[in-house]
């Protein structure tokens, strides 16, 4: 084998080493973010509203964390970001639909 | 023929076919679960006061499988990133690992499905309802001939003549578990005959909407789970001969069912807080 393959190979390792470390951290983090999930929601806040506020928005830092480092996505092609900015489209709108339908419901339904 | 772009990278895409595939899978994916998420609010919110269950399903366990798909998520990342550094080796215990996790994951589930199976709300000829653990049947027993007994491991409530904050305590120690009521409830050892039996459900999906909503949601992710898994377990025990032969194509391969892996471990992320603390 050359130097010069050796050299390479070496600089590959090296880097994925970097990236090894990285996931660690990130493994680390989400361990705390699901111990915390579990603790913010042992608390009373003054609505239950707030509660899932809570929850919904540490379960979106775990997401990014998830998609952003283990799935790559901080540093993918722009033909991923394209499918998935599709995707952040649609899912917004059936959410949004969701939650307007609250306010279009027939005269005279009770909802509590 | 051969077939196109398993390493090669397409100028118009910049990425090998495959990725582009998974993507477009995983984006139907969100979809899918985008739909039933949405069921669930809608449900949750439609809901009569004091009717959506909280507490109902069990923490620890919930917590414990949420690490175990952590854990998974990370042997799965590592599993990669070991071919991508050449060491087969290691990429076989990472991926082991991963395996063990996702049969855990099973298990812990297939217990919590079990429990709520054998959990009972028996609504008794006097108005009063029931509500626990199965705990044995007499052999004659049979509901629709009224003969025989049945006995759970549980409590009673009467709902009758309750108004304003006196029923909602009450409700609290069915549907509120983690209320003050539901975490004073003291269960007992309670026998009836089936003729002071009007009808009995188990908490499966057809107990109520919330149940209905939580198998749902958590049946096609345990399905996931078991895809996911057997693709793992194929590339892992028959992966060896690519790996020898083409060993990017093969690392491309981990690529591709690492994203899916991670996609299940992202849609339980919301599913825990969503189901078991909310």
């Amino acid at each position: 084998m050359s130097d010069q393959t050796k050299t390479a190979q070496s600089e590959h390792a090296d880097h994925f080493s970097h990236h090894v470390r990285r996931y660690l951290y990130v493994f680390v983090a989400l361990i705390i973010g699901t111990i915390f999930t579990v603790w913010a929601s042992y608390i009373r806040f003054p609505s239950r509203e707030i509660n899932i506020a809570v929850a919904l928005l540490i379960a979106s830092c775990k997401a990014f964390l998830v998609a952003g480092y283990f799935m790559h996505l901080i540093s993918e092609k722009k033909m991923v970001y394209g499918i998935l900015g599709f995707t952040v489209f649609f899912f917004t709108g059936l959410m949004a639909l969701t939650l307007w339908s609250f306010g279009d419901f027939p005269p005279h339904t009770v909802t509590h | 023929m051969e077939i196109p772009y398993t390493t090669e990278i397409r100028k118009d895409t910049g990425l090998y076919n495959a990725k582009v595939g998974i993507w477009l899978f995983l984006a139907s994916e969100v979809m899918l679960f985008g739909a039933l998420f949405s069921s669930y609010i809608l449900l949750r919110v439609g809901a009569p006061e004091g009717y959506w269950p909280h507490g109902w399903l069990n923490i620890p366990l919930g917590t414990a499988n949420t690490l175990v798909l952590i854990t998974s998520s990370i042997t799965t990342v590592m599993a990669w990133a070991s071919l991508k550094m050449g060491n087969f080796g290691k990429f076989k215990m990472f991926h082991a690992i991963t395996l063990c996790c996702a049969l855990m994951f099973l298990a812990i589930k297939s217990y919590e499905y079990h429990d709520k199976f054998t959990h009972y709300r028996i609504m008794l000829a006097n108005g009063h309802i029931a509500d626990g653990h199965f705990a044995e049947e007499s052999k004659d027993f049979d509901l629709a001939k009224k003969t025989g007994s049945f006995s759970i491991h549980g409590h009673e409530i009467d709902l009758a003549n309750k108004t304003g904050d006196e029923l909602q305590k009450e409700l609290n120690k069915l549907y509120d578990l983690r209320s003050p009521e539901g975490r004073a409830v003291e269960h007992t050892e309670l026998k009836y005959e089936a003729k002071d039996i009007a009808s009995m459900n188990n908490y499966g999906p057809w107990q109520n909407t919330y149940t209905a909503i939580y198998f749902t949601l958590t049946g096609l992710h345990a399905l996931h789970v078991i895809g996911g898994a057997l693709v793992i377990f194929y590339l892992w025990a028959f992966g060896g001969r690519m790996w020898k032969e083409d060993p990017e194509r093969f690392t491309n391969r981990i690529e591709i069912s690492g994203l899916f892996w991670h996609f299940v471990d992202l849609v339980w992320i919301f599913l825990f807080p969503v189901l078991y603390l909310l």
